[in-house]
């Protein structure tokens, strides 16, 4: 396991007019290796539970443990903890400042003191690792690049801390479908290959349907729940209750099941729908 | 011509690139013609033209080559340029960029205090314009501690009380969350049907475009395609090829004809996939 939340409560403006309870006693294990994608509707408090996992909030109440280390605790090493845990922020790019893109990514390295050696060969790995040319765009202005281009710098700039744990808010917001597939098989390889926990937060039911392997459902504060990707997308009404929803190809099969036809409902792409359908078809002796 | 809101005759648009010689061609020999009353959807990736386009329509910028039209009114006549933003008003991506006052009724008064329109006037328009966009009881409200959605609601509040005929709407979606996006979408929707107004939305999600009357495709400062949603969605392999989506549904019966499954090509709706199969 490596993060384990306790009974975490966070209050903002507590004893103020304005007081409001934006986590209510959430508890959540996250595995080593998990893919977790976080959903809930604005306002849910997916981003302030996000923010307590590198210590960016402390709690009111409650502990959370990142790979074995307290880090609510009075004496928590905070640049320990965000060595740990990588946070991307949503419209990452917005925080880019450094003149060229090798200056921008190994700002974070820079800082833990590390030799000029070792700093340079994490940026070099931190810019394949998004797919961007270490030696064509390491000297170029990180303002010259395209929206998606930028915020795969940004990525990058938390990628070379080399974290355990990665964390993306909404990492494709305001992006054209094509910026979006760039960052999504980054971030997809960047799981398959690295081996790194990642915590997905987005509003797409689509994208969190390639990718995850297990969801969080927040709502009101509250975790209103989580299992294994199918699993929670087989509850259609609940999610629709909540303001949220399920992938179009998921609630298709689902209406078409309805209809009497003997499909599996737990679909999450079009490729698996299309298998399911021509085997279903072809069975029932239409094709 | 009159039957036109607005027309774009062999309009090019160059600029220049910070520290480079080199022209930039952004709008390369399009022609448009917008109907009055139509709702017409402009669809592209990032840097295909269409900001760029949707700010020639309203004189924001004026043409390198060719003219553009708002109801016969041509933008680079500079007497004209003020009858033209408000004939044709524009809403843009970042609601926030777009609030100038502290109250929300004074956002929505802006527009029209600028016009010198006299106050009673004034006072009846930002209080339809409101009621349009459903925002009344938030009237008193201030601004910044409303959801996007509704930011960009009192946002196009403010555009409607300068009584435009065309409202130009670029990505007003882009960055609100999937509540946010239905609102804008039912408003626009309402503008268009209830409202009368000729609209022409930009974005780069397909499906906002399912229900317009006809939709064009952009692509390197070109229109590549046009159609209704229907004639443009049903090409699966061309619409992903100029780097959009097309809904899961329509790719998934694309898929099924390609197999050799008999249904028809023109599939949006999960509805019509049911009934389909």
């Amino acid at each position: 396991m490596i993060i384990k939340i306790e009974n975490l409560n966070y209050i903002y403006n507590p004893n103020t007019p304005f007081e409001k309870k934006a986590l209510d006693n959430v508890n959540l294990n996250i595995d080593k290796g998990d893919f977790i994608g976080l959903i809930g509707h604005t306002g849910s408090g997916k981003s302030t539970l996000v923010q307590h996992l590198n210590g960016l909030i402390k709690p009111t109440t409650g502990k959370i443990i990142v790979d074995g280390m307290d880090i609510t605790s009075e004496d928590a090493n905070l640049k320990e903890v965000r060595q740990k845990v990588g946070l991307v922020f949503q419209y990452p790019e917005h925080q880019l400042f450094e003149e060229t893109i090798y200056k921008d990514i190994a700002f974070g390295p820079k800082n833990l003191e590390l030799k000029e050696g070792e700093v340079r060969e994490r940026v070099k790995k931190a810019m394949e690792l998004v797919g961007l040319n270490f030696d064509d765009l390491k000297d170029r202005s990180p303002f010259e690049l395209s929206g998606g281009q930028k915020r795969r710098v940004a990525i990058a700039g938390v990628l070379a801390m080399k974290p355990k744990v990665l964390v993306l808010d909404e990492p494709t917001a305001g992006l054209d479908p094509r910026g979006r597939d760039e960052i999504l098989g980054r971030i997809q390889k960047l799981y398959e290959e690295e081996g790194i926990t990642i915590i997905l937060v987005s509003h797409s039911m689509e994208d969190i349907a390639r990718l995850v392997n297990r969801i969080v459902v927040m709502h009101k504060g509250k975790i209103a729940g989580e299992g294994p990707t199918k699993e929670i997308f087989k509850q259609a009404e609940e999610l629709e209750k909540i303001g949220l929803g399920i992938p179009q190809i998921t609630s298709f099969m689902r209406k078409y099941k309805l209809e009497g036809n003997k499909v599996r409902d737990d679909i999450l792409t079009v490729k698996e729908a299309k298998e399911e359908l021509i085997n279903y078809l072809r069975s029932r002796g239409n094709a | 011509m009159e039957q036109y809101m607005i027309k774009m005759e062999n309009v090019k648009y160059e600029y220049s690139s910070m520290g480079e010689d080199s022209q930039l061609m952004a709008i390369n020999s399009i022609n448009i013609a917008v109907k009055k009353g139509e709702h017409l959807v402009i669809l592209g990736h990032n840097g295909s033209g269409k900001s760029t386009l949707a700010k020639l329509m309203n004189g924001l910028l004026l043409p390198t080559e060719g003219n553009v039209y708002v109801n016969n009114m041509n933008t680079k006549d500079e007497d004209k340029v003020w009858d033209i933003r408000e004939t044709a008003g524009m809403v843009f991506q970042n609601p926030d960029n777009q609030m100038v006052a502290t109250i929300v009724e004074e956002d929505v008064a802006f527009g029209p205090e600028n016009q010198g329109i006299p106050s009673l006037e004034i006072r009846k328009r930002v209080d339809e314009a409101l009621r349009i966009v459903e925002m009344t009881e938030y009237k008193k409200h201030a601004p910044h501690l409303l959801s996007g959605g509704q930011k960009q609601r009192v946002a196009i509040a403010g555009i409607l009380a300068m009584r435009p005929d065309c409202i130009i709407l670029d990505e007003p979606t882009a960055m609100l969350d999937p509540i946010g996006r239905l609102e804008i979408i039912s408003t626009i929707k309402k503008l268009n049907k209830i409202e009368k107004k000729t609209i022409v939305h930009i974005t780069h999600y397909m499906d906002e475009a399912v229900e317009a009357d006809r939709v064009l495709v952009m692509e390197q400062g070109e229109i590549v395609m046009e159609g209704t949603p229907r004639e443009i969605f049903s090409q699966v392999e061309k619409v992903k090829r100029l780097g959009l989506d097309v809904p899961q549904v329509t790719e998934l019966a694309y898929e099924l004809r390609k197999e050799g499954i008999n249904i028809p090509s023109q599939i949006l709706t999960v509805e019509e996939l049911v009934k389909a199969l």
